[in-house]
């Protein structure tokens, strides 16, 4: 990837060179459109290790595993993701590790797709009651703040965090031209 | 399907277990955990009393972030099964220094003895080389027990895998500590992490 200087609409790059900062070295993911740039760059980088999960609760408990061993991770996936985690998310509190993810939402704003709606509209709701602080970025000028804050929250704090990143921000899909 | 000369549990977590060193042992929610407690109680030991379908996970977490340390999961028929997607996200990550067990009895013993789809169907084994964890095989001796738990200590070959087929009597159960918090920090602070 080249290098080019972040800018206020490069926003993925800004999230990566926070997690950079805050010595994140394990980002599992399930793929989403939304997080395909800052995957890439995570893949290329030599310091973080990209790690495909097949399903989004894989991804907290191995952040479980990383801390026992001493690595902060942070988990990507898409607002559909969240409901697969809900058991798993019982290890934060009980284990009170790190615990950092990134949400690319579906279902909201000028979504095409009716079957991502329940979850999208929910997703928050089940952070909140499974005791994960909620952050949301719908502007690219503000996802640097809401991402440092998120990570230093999370980090040093010990404070279980989503930052929700609005469709608004990453374009709705489309389906049809 | 009535089986002869299976193992007992506790032996056979005892005999990986007895000559661990450096090893972290997880131990998956349900007997397994209890198992890895009866053993001895360990500054290394993670016990979990719940997260079902986590442990392979934990393992791989830990794995990767200490490349050096022998990783072993202890797990169940039924806990596998739950996280068998993690089979196939270990199978891509191939950290050498990660062991899994399952001790297989068929069974979910825990909640009344349920049948678990090993019982008649699934082969964790063919689904742990099909995810590309090229060392999986079954154990059926204590000799073999005795052999894997030896390799346990080589971290540039793994990951492996072994399902090894259990008795399924209900043992006393040998509860470790159910603190989480603990048991994490006291396994980070044996591995030279002090608390944030």
């Amino acid at each position: 990837m080249s290098a080019h200087p972040a800018t206020a609409s490069d926003w993925p790059e800004e999230i990566f060179s926070t997690l950079k900062r805050f010595d994140v070295r394990q980002v599992p993911y399930v793929p989403d459109a939304g997080h395909s740039n800052l995957i890439e760059r995570v893949l290329a980088s030599s310091t973080m290790r990209g790690i495909p999960l097949t399903t989004e609760e894989e991804g907290v408990a191995l952040l479980a595993g990383a801390w026992a061993g001493g690595q902060r991770g942070v988990l990507l996936m898409q607002s559909s993701g969240v409901g697969n985690c809900i058991n798993m998310l019982s290890l934060v509190p009980i284990l009170r590790f790190p615990f950092l993810t990134l949400v690319t939402m579906r279902g909201e704003w000028g979504e095409f797709n009716p079957w991502q709606v329940p979850m999208g509209s929910t997703t928050q709701g089940v952070f909140e009651l499974s005791g994960v602080h909620v952050l949301r970025a719908s502007h690219a000028a503000e996802v640097p703040a809401v991402l440092e804050a998120a990570a230093a929250q999370a980090y040093n704090a010990l404070t279980p965090t989503a930052v929700l990143l609005s469709q608004r921000l990453i374009g709705a899909k489309v389906f049809t031209k | 399907m009535s089986k002869a000369n299976l193992l007992d549990r506790r032996e056979v977590v005892a005999a990986l277990l007895a000559n661990r060193k450096d090893v972290v042992a997880i131990g998956g929610l349900g007997a397994s955990t209890n198992d890895i407690s009866a053993a001895g109680d360990h500054e290394r030991n993670f016990y979990l009393w719940g997260g079902m379908g986590g442990a392979a996970m934990i393992g791989l977490g830990l794995a990767l972030a200490q490349p050096k340390l022998p990783v072993l999961v202890i797990t169940g028929d039924g806990e596998m099964l739950m996280g068998m997607g993690s089979l196939a996200t270990i199978g891509l990550q191939k950290p050498a220094n990660l062991s899994i067990v399952v001790l297989d009895n068929e069974r979910y013993g825990e909640t009344g003895g349920q049948t678990s789809h090993t019982s008649a169907a699934a082969d964790l084994v063919g689904v742990a080389k099909a995810c590309g964890i090229e060392d999986s095989r079954t154990i059926s001796t204590m000799a073999e027990v005795k052999a894997f738990a030896a390799s346990l200590q080589d971290v540039s070959a793994g990951p492996r895998f072994a399902n090894v087929k259990i008795d399924s009597a209900e043992l006393d159960r040998i509860l470790p500590t159910r603190d989480g918090t603990y048991i994490l920090n006291r396994l980070r602070g044996d591995l030279g992490f002090p608390p944030i």
